[in-house]
């Protein structure tokens, strides 16, 4: 078996359109007894970096589940997850948190900025957390929201920006320390078409870089053509994945 | 992410100004209680602070504090003169007497008995006239809350026309001439302190045996309580440092008066308003603030720093509660100190030292009701709508 520096190692090595994250017979039940419910009933599956995959179907089968457990914020009840090379069974505590910081980055439906922090200030959380400056991680912020057209917001507090706005301080927050993991739920849910669009762009030209997998868990048939690959979930289960999409 | 947690803090404005508050009141509540109360239980021992110049008191040895005094036989003075090690002793009185003023009203007094010849345990700041007069014959000295008490309707004219000396009153049928105001401790119950010769004050009071004290003082070089233990043995009474009558009086006000548990309860109130509220807005203030908690937990924020954040913002409200919370109790003492029955009392040391502690303790028991919420937080809560 390898050690997590040798299996990081090795992922470095392999090309940068290598398997970012799989997926090996993962379930996942919540409660126990009469108030048990099975979320994920053996999912196996294959994330490839570089590109954009979009994970569907309908509501209640598993994904939010499914890509939390990918992320690291939920345990699994079974089964195996390597992300980036890395197991993430072995990964306890706070290596599993530093991970997750070094090497993730989050889209939320909701975005989930703090509302007490401007524009640049969200931005830079991550690059913070990293243990950067405060000062230049709000510099290098500033430098991400100008590269998602919002140059001149870095001072608004999320309350004054529409939600499309907000949306866009979101995406520059999760790729400010340049993740190779990008992990967004349903980035589109609360916004009108045009401003949904307008996030979608952004994803698929700033977020996809070679070495970088992105999800993207959506029902939102509209952004469908924005995916490289398609999986189908129903049920707690992979039912199809389209490769090749667009 | 100490900036952060403070933005968070201070950006929920409604929590902030209630956390503030509830911690404010309960500072205020608590340091004022405790002050008044630490105030007036050394009330009931202040004569005994006031006497500076005799650091040893002899007394009947069934004596259980300051007011409770039998008189000692006129030979207990030369028996104390006589043992080894003292360097003076003299006479000193305590008693209490009905007053007669002019006008026909009737006063309680305190009557305190001074040596003739040195004048031992008399008033250390003069308002009005000398101490020297009390030489005089009928010549009384009165405190200056004692003056106010025995002459109210003059209070309001006393800062334009001064002090009236020489005025006569009646104390047990004898006369009694005020030759000077002094300024004293306030007696625990709000009697006037008259001062004068001890020659006197045994006509002034009905006991038997005026001397109910003998006042002493060590040789240079001699041991205090050594020199105490000696004159126990030689008398067959009590002899007590200043500070251990101090302390002995104090303990039978705390053991046998209702006042411990009255202000305890005031205090305890104050301590659990703290607790109640700022505990609760506290752990509404985190629970209110999951999601943004979690998010940082997601993006790599470490549970000892997500701890570290709470803290601090327990810290922050802690610091601004107790400031201004003591501060109102000391603005709260300034202002009553010139009202004659609350002179005296003051911010006390004591009670802003154990005031922190108790906010401490607030703070500390409102970050870890939150902080167990936070450190069992799913960080997958994030993707919840
Ligand atoms: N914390 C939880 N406790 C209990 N059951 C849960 C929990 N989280 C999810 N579930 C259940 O697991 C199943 C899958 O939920 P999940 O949120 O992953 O679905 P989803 O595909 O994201 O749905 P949607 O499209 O509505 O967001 C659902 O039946 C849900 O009720
Ligand atoms: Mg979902």
């Amino acid at each position: 078996m390898l050690t997590f520096a040798q299996e990081a190692a090795s992922y470095e090595t392999l090309d940068s359109n290598a398997t970012a994250v799989i997926c090996c017979g993962v379930t996942k039940e919540f409660g126990r007894g009469d108030g048990k419910s099975i979320a994920l009933r053996g999912v196996d599956l294959d994330v490839a970096a570089g590109e954009m995959t979009l994970l569907v179907g309908p509501s209640g089968c598993g994904k939010t589940t499914l890509i939390s457990i990918v992320a690291g914020l939920l345990d699994p009840t079974e089964g195996e997850i390597h992300v980036l090379g890395q197991d993430l069974r072995v990964l306890k505590g706070h290596k599993l948190v530093d991970f997750r910081g070094a090497n993730l980055g989050f889209v939320f439906q909701q975005y989930n900025l703090l509302p007490a922090l401007s524009a640049v200030e969200n931005a830079a959380i991550p690059l913070i957390a990293l243990g950067i400056k405060r000062r230049e991680a709000i510099e290098r912020a500033g430098e991400l929201l100008n590269a998602v057209g919002l140059g001149s917001k870095l001072k608004a507090m999320p309350s004054q920006l529409s939600g499309g706005q907000q949306q866009r301080v979101a995406i520059a927050r999760a790729l400010g320390h340049e993740p190779k993991l990008l992990v967004c739920d349903e980035p589109t849910a609360a916004l009108d078409a045009e401003s949904g669009r307008v996030a979608m762009e952004l994803l698929r030209k700033v977020a996809v870089q070679p070495g970088r997998a992105v999800i993207v868990v959506t029902h939102d048939n509209r952004i469908f053509d924005y995916g490289q690959t398609i999986v189908h979930m129903s049920d707690g289960r992979v039912v199809e994945v389209e490769r090749g999409n667009a | 992410m100490g900036w952060v947690a403070i933005k968070m803090l201070a950006g929920d404005r409604t929590k902030f100004f209630g956390l503030i508050f509830g911690v404010s009141f309960a500072a205020f509540m608590m340091s004022q209680q405790v002050s008044v109360f630490i105030g007036i239980v050394r009330r009931s021992a202040s004569q005994i602070v006031d006497v500076r110049d005799a650091p040893i008191w002899v007394m009947d040895s069934r004596i259980r504090h300051l007011d409770e005094v039998p008189g000692l036989p006129a030979t207990d003075l030369t028996r104390v003169r006589s043992v080894p090690g003292v360097d003076w002793a003299v006479p000193f009185h305590k008693g209490q007497g009905l007053a007669k003023l002019a006008n026909g009203e009737s006063r309680s007094v305190v009557v305190m008995g001074l040596d003739d010849a040195t004048l031992v345990g008399a008033p250390v700041e003069m308002l009005a006239g000398e101490l020297a007069d009390l030489h005089k014959p009928d010549a009384v000295i009165i405190d200056k809350a004692g003056y106010e008490y025995m002459w109210p309707s003059e209070a309001k004219s006393l800062a334009r026309e001064g002090y009236r000396l020489n005025r006569t009153f009646e104390i047990n049928d004898r006369r009694a001439i005020v030759v000077g105001v002094c300024r004293a401790s306030s007696p625990f119950v709000t009697l006037p302190l008259l001062y004068t010769r001890f020659s006197q004050s045994s006509r002034y009071t009905p006991e038997r045996n005026a001397m109910n004290f003998v006042l002493a003082r060590a040789k240079p070089g001699e041991n205090e309580q050594e020199v105490c233990r000696r004159i126990q043995e030689a008398t067959g009474r009590l002899a007590l440092t200043r500070e251990q009558f101090f302390w002995k009086t104090i303990h039978y006000f705390l053991a046998s008066t209702g006042i411990p548990v009255n202000f305890g309860i005031t205090i305890a109130l104050g301590f659990l308003v703290g607790v109640a509220i700022a505990g609760q807005t506290f752990y509404l203030f985190v629970v209110e603030n999951l999601k943004q908690f979690g998010s940082l937990k997601a993006m790599g924020v470490r549970d000892s720093k997500i701890v570290g954040m709470v803290l601090l913002q327990g810290l922050v409200v802690g610091f601004a509660g107790y400031c201004i919370g003591v501060g109102l109790s000391a603005g709260f003492f300034t202002m009553t100190n010139t009202m004659t029955h609350l002179a005296g009392l003051y911010l006390r040391g004591e009670a802003m030292v154990g005031v922190a502690g108790a906010v401490a303790a607030i703070i500390l028991f409102a970050t870890f009701v939150s902080v167990r919420r936070l450190l069992v937080l799913e960080p997958a809560i994030v993707f919840r709508g």
